[in-house]
């Protein structure tokens, strides 16, 4: 079956300093990724270059076997047109949830399906009403942001997602600024798409979601894929030593059994 | 001590000075429309935008910001005509001036405005596929005019206030005409005390209706 996403040789460089040093990833329709490795270690940079919210250095990115940009005299450039259109079909959660405070919950949903897609007000607000419902909001869509808990507002930023009917979510550490009791809400509401099929990339430091949700678990180290595998083989039985003492300094996790 | 003051002697040029109001009124609305609009342009342009489009805004904006207004209405009266091929009204200098001088002014304002939103509201409307001037007009610029209100409203002010240099080239505004009657009743105390009383009667109510629509504003945040 062929990858929804494939990057390729990979690289990134902020200035002099090189975050991703070639990486390799194919993710297949339905999914689920987990990407893992300490702070630095180019996870998050890994998952907005999927999406372009930062440009690769070189390497190439297809998506459903197309390369994004074109090759112009040995270099890929990219058109600001060709990545929005390739946003919209890539959905992104961000770990500040980001909701825009001046619209309701309803119009944070409806905005990019009326204003990016051109869909009707009628049609995009009956998807939101469903993408809400999915994230068990319906009831709060004339609140503004402002009145949601932490959990909340990022399950509308999910629903907002989902209206764009993607193809591929990325989730950037979408728990880590949450309160611990709102955690579960959110985990959950990911492992519900993940089961429904939804292919999912997801940068977290929540390695019981990695364990029982993951397909894959990918462990990144200074710009670089150290190990990779199984939820059971990278967390139960980590070849790298790098790997396991990461997951010692995860003291919370307890393998199951 | 002594001084009889007279008033009546004005207010019997009422007509004069209404007519003088009205111009005010003209100058001031063509010049805060085009200021602001032009401001909000420049705004974006020195905010974004290539090398290309930023440093020309730059240079605009510190010259017309770093040269006093009355020497720019001047100049747009006497000089431009001797480069341009038709004649400069007094209107049309004075507008010039002030319209450029907010423009210069106001655009700081826009680009500030817009700078301060959080790089967060930017990154979520590049993430369901906006484009920049998408996300300026439905994401950007609802929330910081709102931040933006208070420091326009004193802009605002300050243009209809500005209005009164037109004098310099005798277009018929308030302080002209005012000017017209101490000189020929010559009573200048009178007659300038009357164009304060005016601006403060037009302005301090509008000012007013801006703060309670700046909380009106706040409170849906």
């Amino acid at each position: 079956m062929q990858p929804i996403v494939q990057v390729q040789d990979l690289h990134k460089n902020f200035g002099s300093l090189e975050v991703l040093r070639g990486i390799d990833l194919d993710v297949t329709e339905g999914e689920t990724v987990v990407l893992l490795g300490s702070s630095g270690s180019g996870k998050s940079t890994l998952l907005r270059c999927i999406n372009f919210m930062e440009e690769p250095s070189s390497g190439i990115i297809r998506l459903h076997g197309k390369a994004v940009g074109q090759q112009r005299n040995g270099r890929t450039v990219y058109r600001g047109a060709e990545l929005c259109k390739l946003r919209t079909r890539i959905g992104m959660v961000f770990q500040h949830f980001n909701l825009f405070p001046h619209m309701t919950v309803l119009q944070n949903v409806m905005e990019g399906q009326v204003t990016v897609l051109r869909r009707s007000r009628e049609e995009a607000e009956a998807k939101a009403m469903k993408q809400l419902a999915r994230v068990g909001l319906d009831e709060k869509a004339r609140e503004f942001p402002a009145r949601l808990s932490g959990g909340q507002k990022q399950r509308v930023a999910i629903a907002r997602a989902l209206a764009m009917d993607p193809e591929v979510m990325l989730f950037d550490e979408v728990t880590s600024a949450l309160d611990p009791e709102l955690v579960g809400e959110v985990l959950k509401t990911m492992r519900q798409l993940a089961e429904e099929g939804m292919t999912m990339i997801c940068v977290t430091h929540e390695l019981g979601f990695a364990y029982h949700v993951a397909n894959r678990v990918t462990f990144l180290h200074q710009g670089q894929i150290l190990e990779e595998g199984t939820p059971q083989e990278v967390l139960g039985a980590p070849k790298a030593q790098r790997v396991r003492e990461f997951l010692e300094g995860h003291s919370l996790f307890k393998l199951p059994g | 001590m002594g001084y009889q003051w007279d008033f009546a002697t004005v207010l019997s040029y009422w007509d004069v000075l209404l007519g003088g109001g009205l111009a005010t009124l003209r100058l001031f609305a063509v010049t805060v429309t085009l200021g602001l609009g032009g401001g909000l342009v420049m705004g974006m342009l020195r905010h974004a935008g290539s090398p290309v489009l930023r440093y020309p805004a730059t240079a605009f904006v510190e010259l017309f910001r770093n040269t006093p207004v009355l020497v720019q209405i001047i100049w747009f009266y006497f000089a431009l005509p001797v480069l341009v091929p038709f004649d400069i009204s007094p209107f049309l200098a004075s507008a010039m001036g002030i319209t450029l001088n907010t423009i210069a002014f106001s655009s700081e304002i826009f680009r500030g405005g817009i700078q301060s939103m959080e790089r967060g509201q930017w990154e979520a409307a590049k993430a369901i596929g906006m484009n920049h001037a998408q996300t300026m007009r439905r994401i950007i610029l609802p929330q910081a005019i709102k931040r933006m209100l208070a420091p326009l409203t004193n802009r605002g002010i300050e243009v209809f206030k500005m209005s009164t240099l037109a004098s310099i080239v005798s277009y018929p505004e308030v302080l002209n005409q005012a000017k017209l009657i101490a000189s020929m009743e010559y009573n200048p105390i009178e007659s300038y005390t009357t164009v304060a009383i005016i601006f403060f009667v037009v302005l301090f109510p509008i000012v007013q209706a801006t703060y309670v629509l700046e909380r009106r504003f706040g409170k849906s945040d």
